[in-house]
């Protein structure tokens, strides 16, 4: 089922009684959620990520807007009739029950012609515990259970209703890193055999690359950008978006333009022949530096980190606003880590042009 | 599905099951409130009216203060105040400065035997006042305090759960403050008064206001060691009012004592409203 | 070393000598003197030492009608004060205009002397030559006739004082369940809602369950507090509770030790250990009960 979200608008009262401002948690959002995709929804916390998610899931009201859950009108309804399956950042099993009586909980609820049996019910909740590989653990107490479990039990007990969409509030981030990378493909998996429209929330803009269809970028209750992650990787509408995405992060110089030709300091590093003389905020890519011992670009070199395939080359510039160059290169290059220096050619398709003030994205011709 | 349909029923039904509830919250707020309002209205009821009404009015036309006049004259009603504020504030003194010690002892000296009198001050928490009272009851007669404010104060003042909770309270202010002052040379008692005393002064003041309600309300112990009326408090005072009072049973008189009686200690809730509701959450009961 | 030791005993003396003297003290005494036979207060001398007080006051037609009068009102007051202040507690917690005002107006009985307040109820349940009194008029009103709530029938006596208990004492649970109600992690309610839980099963599934403790602690001190029941009692029939047929346990062993019946501390304080072991059999099986049934 698709998702269409329209002028959607979520206003808080501010936090200190007296002064009157409101806090816009989510700012008019609009935009359209496809069927039996899976979405990450991206940004800084605080962004308005998880309210998004309780809008759609009926569990807060929008101040104004609508949701649709395919050509249906669900603002007014209450959660209890939207028929979502939520897994909270904390789970939120219930701790007196046992994993089979959390799994079956939802079904319980079920009236009319829906009603099950328990036979069912228990059938039903094998077969969404086979699926996160739970089924051996079904009379535990969630006390009992490990990070890694709960969350397989709490994500079961969104699938086993068999939702219409399937909502993730920061499903990962109570788990440790190796875990983490565990579970996000078994995520993906899931996704995959169940072809529920699923939404998930994180701040960790890896996790959302690595598994997501389309991702959204929010910041400060604004959608940033929408699209596929290497689209939004490499495209980036904005310096926000450019600098949330991507490990190592982006590296932004101060520069300008003069007569079509990119300047960091008084080295011209790239042509850009339809730029307007002007300064600019410059971003290059890690994976954007070319060894070689003529590149225009001249920074201090630090250090020299092999990770086996690539090496990092770390280095410092004055007019760079990281407090260290990250620069990914073949690990074919030789680096002589005794030089004070090294010298970088650019591949413009990893350089990104911004504009001083507002950020926005300046697109140049070689 | 008829989702607009779905979302109209759930929003009516949601009216419904909140006018009930408010209406549930309101009958209760009434049967509480009620007794308040009758006194209240009792009090300002003139003798003559009051009698004569067969059927209760709801409200008067014709308040009088003269019930009042007539509970601090006819009755001592004043001393009976009197008496329960001097019992209240010595009872409640000495008790802080009791506690005070033991729970500094407790949560901040080191000394042998501490975690055995500890563990003794715990398991004494359990032990119910009536089994002690027959004694203490002896004991008092014995020494000739019955009818005096020592008889009175000295067996109210002990209470365990008070240490408890103000040695739990201490034991959160962090060692390296005591540390800090050890090495400053400050004395122990120093350290107590200006550092422990400060900080853990929500605690303090939360127990002071639960030991006066306890003191204004106390009953069973006055009632055992008091037979002058000179030495009753305002529950032996009321009481004796009810028996042998104004002579005649003069019901409006005997409301406005109990208004004056129940007064303060409302005075003082709503102003500590917040304290005394968490203090008693914190381990208050009643009875 | 020495010193350190001193010092800490040093602040401990005035809470000693107080605990001492009042409550350790007189807790052994009273085991002494419950078994002493004969004990003459005047004298102080006594002429056995035995079980003859408890026979005496298991025997004494008083304290029968005490313990009765003790047991009808616990079993009456605290389930029916629980499951009151249960019901107040959730309406309470899922309103949020009022609630304060609410939660202050209920709060108001605690402060209040219980003597003082009892005197308005025994007026507005009492029948006399002039009126018949606020609540019998009302009975009147949906067509019953009126009782003397307060000289009449035993059952009706009973009914006040249960009534009384009831307001007394629903403060501090209502207090109590309100808190352990905002301690529940809303994100339980949240999750079970977008499974579409009805209002009602949300209440019995996860509420209930998950402050079970708390309920039992309530009926726990709740039964203690009934079975020490007095002052109500004495708020509204008087002192004189026996002639009323309104003495509880407690009030049984205080007028046994002062008053117009007084002066036998040996026989109040076998009642008095009586009423102990009652209380402690009661609450042993309460706590073996909420083993099982409470889930943490």
């Amino acid at each position: 089922m698709k998702i269409v979200l329209q002028n959607l608008t979520k206003k808080f009262p501010s936090r200190t009684k007296k002064s009157k401002d409101e806090v816009v948690a989510v700012n008019d959002f609009t935009f359209e959620i496809p069927d039996g995709k899976l979405i990450g929804l991206l940004g800084p916390s605080g962004c308005g990520k998880s309210t998004t998610l309780n809008l759609i899931s009926g569990l807060q009201k929008p101040t104004s807007g609508k949701v649709f859950f395919g050509e249906d009108d669900v603002t007014d309804l209450p959660a209890e009739h939207r028929g979502v399956g939520l897994v909270f950042q904390s789970y939120a099993l219930y701790p007196h029950l046992t994993v089979k009586q959390n799994i079956t909980f939802p079904l319980e609820n079920l009236k009319g012609i829906h009603k099950m049996t328990k036979e069912e019910m228990a059938a039903r909740a094998l077969e969404a515990a086979k699926l996160v590989q739970i089924d051996t653990l079904m009379d535990r107490k969630p006390g009992e259970l490990s990070g890694g479990q709960q969350q397989r039990v709490a994500i079961a007990r969104a699938l086993v209703k068999m939702p219409k969409v399937l909502l993730l509030d920061e499903p990962l981030s109570n788990l440790d890193a190796r875990l983490r990378l565990q579970t996000r493909e078994e995520l993906r998996r899931i996704q995959r055999e169940t072809k529920i429209t699923t939404i998930f929330v994180t701040h960790d803009q890896e996790e959302a690359m690595s598994i997501s269809d389309l991702i959204v970028v929010m910041k400060d209750g604004v959608i940033h950008q929408i699209g596929k992650p290497q689209e939004v990787y490499d495209d980036p509408i904005n310096q926000f978006v450019a600098t949330f995405l991507g490990t190592p992060p982006i590296n932004i110089f101060h520069g300008y333009v003069e007569d079509g030709r990119l300047f960091i300091g008084n080295e011209a590093v790239l042509s850009v022949t339809n730029v307007p003389n002007q300064e600019v905020t410059v971003g290059i890519r890690p994976e954007g530096f070319i060894l070689d011992e003529n590149g225009p670009l001249t920074c201090k070199l630090n250090r020299v980190e092999v990770m086996g395939r690539d090496i990092s080359v770390v280095s410092t510039h004055d007019l760079c606003d990281n407090a260290a160059i990250r620069s990914i290169i073949d690990a074919e290059n030789n680096v002589d880590t005794n030089s004070e220096t090294v010298h970088f050619a650019l591949k413009p398709t990893k350089v990104h042009l911004f504009h001083k003030g507002t950020g926005e994205r300046i697109r140049f011709e070689v | 599905m008829d989702y607009l349909q779905i979302s109209k029923a759930a929003n009516i039904r949601k009216k419904i099951t909140s006018g009930i509830i408010y209406a549930l919250l309101a009958i209760w707020a009434v049967i509480v409130l009620f007794p308040f309002y009758w006194m209240l209205l009792t009090s300002v009821k003139s003798y003559g009216s009051y009698n004569a009404e067969h059927i209760p009015s709801f409200f008067t036309l014709s308040p009088t203060l003269q019930n009042y006049v007539d509970a601090f004259t006819t009755v001592s009603l004043g001393k009976y105040l009197t008496n329960t504020l001097i019992f209240t504030l010595i009872t409640t003194a000495i008790m802080m400065v009791v506690i005070v010690l033991a729970a500094f002892a407790f949560a901040r000296l080191d000394f042998k035997g501490k975690n055995i009198v500890f563990t003794l001050f715990l398991s004494l928490m359990m032990i119910p006042n009536e089994l002690v009272v027959i004694t203490n009851f002896v004991t008092v007669t014995n020494l000739d305090m019955r009818n005096s404010f020592l008889g009175l104060i000295l067996p109210s003042v002990t209470s365990v759960f008070y240490i408890y909770l103000l040695k739990e309270n201490f034991a959160q202010i962090p060692d390296d403050l005591y540390y800090a002052a050890k090495v400053d040379g400050t004395s122990d008692y120093r350290y107590l008064r200006r550092v422990m005393i400060p900080i853990c002064k929500p605690t303090l003041i939360t127990i002071v206001i639960l030991k006066v309600i306890e003191c204004w309300n106390s009953y069973v112990w006055p009632r055992l060691i008091t037979d002058d009326p000179d030495y009753y408090l305002v529950s032996n005072g009321i009481q004796e009012i009810r028996e042998n009072g104004f002579g005649r049973e003069n019901i409006p008189a005997m409301m406005a004592a109990v208004v004056v009686i129940s007064l303060p200690l409302i005075v003082l809730f709503l102003i500590f409203r917040r304290k005394v509701m968490e203090g008693v959450t914190r381990g208050g009961t009643k009875g | 070393m020495d010193k350190k030791n001193l010092k800490g005993w040093l602040y401990l003396i005035p809470a000693f000598l107080f605990l001492g003297v009042f409550m350790i003290y007189p807790l052994i005494d009273v085991f002494i003197y419950s078994f002493e036979e004969g004990y003459n207060s005047a004298s102080q001398n006594f002429y056995g030492v035995g079980l003859y007080n408890y026979s005496y006051v298991l025997h004494d037609p008083y304290f029968l009608q005490a313990l009765k009068n003790t047991f009808i009102l616990v079993i009456i007051t605290v389930p029916v004060s629980t499951g009151l202040a249960l019901l107040i507690a959730v309406g309470l917690s899922s309103i949020k205009p009022l609630r304060e005002l609410f939660q202050t107006i209920y709060f108001l009985p605690y402060v209040t002397n219980t003597l003082a307040v009892g005197l308005v109820f025994m007026i507005l349940f009492k029948k006399t030559a002039y009126s018949d009194g606020l609540i019998n008029l009302l009975i009147n009103l949906f067509g019953g006739s009126s009782v003397d709530f307060i000289d009449g029938p035993y059952w009706a006596k009973m009914l006040v004082l249960c009534l009384y208990t009831i307001w007394v004492v629903m403060p501090f649970k209502i207090l109590i369940l309100t808190s352990a109600l905002a301690s529940v992690n809303p994100i339980y309610y949240n999750a079970a809602k977008v499974d579409g839980t009805s209002a009602f099963r949300i209440f019995r599934r996860i509420t209930l369950p998950m402050i079970s403790p708390m309920i039992f602690y309530l009926v726990i001190t709740g039964f203690i507090g009934a079975f020490k029941a007095y002052s109500d009692a004495v708020a509204l029939f008087g002192t004189n509770l026996n002639t009323a047929e309104m003495n509880t346990i407690v009030g049984y062993v205080y007028d046994m030790l002062y008053g117009d019946s007084g002066g036998y501390p040996s026989f109040a304080s076998a009642a008095a250990i009586i009423l102990f072991v009652i209380v402690l059999t009661i609450t042993c099986i309460n706590l073996l009960v909420s083993k099982k049934h409470v889930h943490y």
